[in-house]
């Protein structure tokens, strides 16, 4: 690129004529625009995220007094508070197990569709666009209708079931299966995460399987010599996005179980989601909430890293030389 | 996060991982020409795929079908599952805007989506064109900066965020709805900065030449020349926008019933019909309603599919 080029030119002294002015690094004029150009972003970066950060901590560490406004400074209180209190752990308990369920099955199925999608040459667009729908339908629409799907008694999926001569389980009121319904529920969405793979595996380049085919290997070794080391970055990334999605699940949650603040499976259907709202916009907690969040954050953090480290030892980068 | 990578010049390098996340979104045209996968050689493997496709299909069809056919069933048979109803009943359809405020709601809704999509397309676009364009002292730190709160969950500033807006004494208005998206979002500013960074400089700079200010830059060439990609951050801000009941939830669950979003009201009809209190209660209103609402996304996917998923699929990975 020729500015790129004309960048690295250093001109001694600054003051460069006028028509070149933005191709010289660091021209006061054209820096000052950038800085305007990219200021509203600043300010939201300054104001409404480090800013609600670390009131947030300053919070955590208060008595917040929701009438005067008042933030008084009371020591780990709230942290004390929040590891003595059996429902912060009973719902990180329950949001770690849908996370660990939720995500792998995500991972697979929308890999497994991918992969059949791929396979089909006209009329691929037809089946991404209808497996892409219940992306487009908002969640408190999906909720609405897998009440009822997903009822003991009634609800179509059980009687689905029964047709195999399945009993089906009491969904949405059995301890047990409240997790997994969410997760069908999750499931029914997975086309985005699909649609990545789909790209990611549309780039494989042919050649490779071809190689691979005369060298004699079947599709389950291709599957996962080829296959899968050429989309480790999608599926990288889809995990650690999915991840980071579970652990805040809430939407789903609230609309089957928490919309009248009675659950009918309380202990089992508590997500850290629900619960840190509860405390901020039900009982105003604030303080207790905020310490909730920045666990969830260090949490978050943690596991992410986690990821990373794992994900590098794995993931395939074009180019890079090993 | 470790993939903050922000080397500048044609072609950005954001990571592999980013460059994920561009790619499900962006709508940049000229894919490159994709090889296609072997596909199944047999008239028999074809129908064999062909049937599998068919019947996965018809599983993730089926909740919308069941919703529709629910939509038209009356009181009483709302749990029959019947594909198709009994005894019709579309009534429900003329019944439901005196059961349910349902006009106010989508109207709220519409409103707040049009304003939070356009003030972040805008917003963020400028911002974009800041990173794409100029050079200035700490460019790629704080671009790594916008990077990093995509990762940033909403859990963590939902409190202070009340709070501030408590503190500016907007509470019961619609403005901590979209307030944030003044200020530009992560996503969206990646996204277009990526589309910035494919146009060609030199019309810039010929723009330059002729006298054009910087933001008659921005305002003249960039925006103009990337619809494309503004069409496709306005549709998705409208649906998270229109989906969003996290917010609705915080924000308008005190005020008045008729002050409620789309979503907010769903949740509202399904407590005040909830077969769970007091058997089969008047459900098929809350069907009609969830289908209502939920027709308007279908309709956005319809025009806007391209940007939906035929930029994604086929978008290109160079390199």
């Amino acid at each position: 690129m020729t500015a790129e080029s004309a960048a690295r030119i250093r001109r001694p002294g600054g003051k460069p004529r006028k028509a070149r002015a933005h191709r010289v690094k660091y021209n006061r004029r054209e820096a000052l625009a950038g800085y305007l150009f990219i200021s509203p972003w600043i300010v939201g970066f300054l104001v409404f995220m480090l800013g609600a950060m670390v009131y947030s901590l300053v919070i955590s560490f208060s008595r917040y007094n929701l009438a005067t406004n008042v933030a008084k400074p009371a020591g780990v209180t709230n942290y004390q508070l929040l590891f003595q209190d059996p429902k912060v752990a009973s719902s990180l308990a329950n949001t770690l197990f849908y996370a660990v369920m939720a995500v792998p099955l995500e991972i697979c199925v929308a890999l497994g569709l991918a992969l059949l999608l791929n396979r089909v040459g006209r009329g691929a667009g037809i089946f991404r666009t209808i497996y892409y729908l219940p992306k487009m339908t908002p969640s408190v629409a999906t909720a609405a209708v897998f009440l009822l799907l997903l009822n003991g008694n009634t609800g179509a999926i059980n009687q689905a079931l029964a047709f195999f001569g399945i009993s089906g389980p009491q969904w949405l009121i059995d301890p047990a299966w409240v997790k997994p319904s969410i997760v069908l529920m999750t499931l029914w969405g997975v086309s985005g995460t699909m649609v990545i793979f789909l790209a990611a595996l549309k780039n494989v380049p042919r050649e490779l399987y071809e190689v691979a085919a005369l060298d004699g290997a079947g599709p389950v070794r291709k599957f996962f010599s080829i296959t899968v080391p050429m989309i480790s970055g999608a599926i990288f990334f889809n995990v650690i996005v999915l991840t980071i999605a579970a652990l805040q699940v809430f939407d789903q949650a609230y609309m089957l179980f928490w919309r009248d603040q009675t659950s009918a499976s309380p202990e089992a259907s508590l997500f850290y989601g629900i619960y840190l709202f509860q405390q901020a916009f039900r009982e105003f907690n604030f303080g207790f909430a905020s310490a909730m969040a920045w666990v969830l954050f260090v949490l978050i953090l943690l596991i992410s890293l986690i990821q990373v480290r794992l994900g590098n030892r794995f993931v395939y980068y074009e180019g890079e030389k090993r | 996060m470790a993939t903050t990578n922000t080397e500048t010049g044609a072609t950005p390098e954001a990571g592999p991982l980013l460059a994920e996340a561009g790619r499900s979104a962006t709508a940049t045209p000229a894919p490159a020409p994709r090889r296609r996968v072997r596909r199944p050689r047999t008239t028999a493997g074809k129908v064999v795929l062909g049937v599998v496709l068919t019947v996965i299909s018809a599983v993730f069809l089926y909740p919308l079908v069941w919703l529709i056919a629910a939509s038209l069933k009356p009181r009483g048979e709302v749990f029959d599952n019947a594909l198709i109803p009994a005894t019709f009943s579309p009534q429900n359809y003329v019944e439901v805007w005196d059961q349910l405020p349902l006009v106010n709601w989508v109207t709220n809704s519409f409103l707040i989506a049009v304003l939070a999509a356009t003030l972040v397309t805008l917003s963020s676009s400028l911002v974009a064109f800041g990173f794409a364009y100029f050079r200035f002292p700490g460019r790629n730190i704080l671009f790594g900066l916008v990077l990093a709160t995509m990762m940033l969950p909403g859990a963590v500033t939902m409190v202070p965020q009340y709070l501030i807006w408590k503190n500016l004494g907007v509470l019961g208005t619609w403005i901590p709805l979209f307030g944030m998206n003044l200020f530009g979002s992560a996503f969206y500013i990646f996204l277009q900065r990526q589309f910035f960074l494919g146009l060609p400089r030199e019309l810039f700079e010929a723009a330059r030449i002729d006298g054009a200010s910087y933001f008659g830059l921005f305002r003249r060439i960039a925006l103009p020349l990337s619809v494309p990609s503004l069409v496709v951050i306005f549709i998705f801000e409208f649906q998270a926008s229109w989906n969003n009941l996290q917010s609705a939830l915080i924000y308008l669950n005190a005020g008045s019933v008729q002050g409620f979003t789309a979503p907010l009201g769903i949740a509202y009809a399904m407590t005040k019909y909830s077969p769970t209190n007091g058997g089969q209660g008047d459900y098929q209103y809350v069907m009609v309603a969830t289908l209502l609402i939920t027709l308007p996304m279908l309709i956005l996917f319809a025009f806007g599919q391209r940007h939906f998923i035929e930029g994604v699929a086929t978008e290109g990975r160079k390199g």
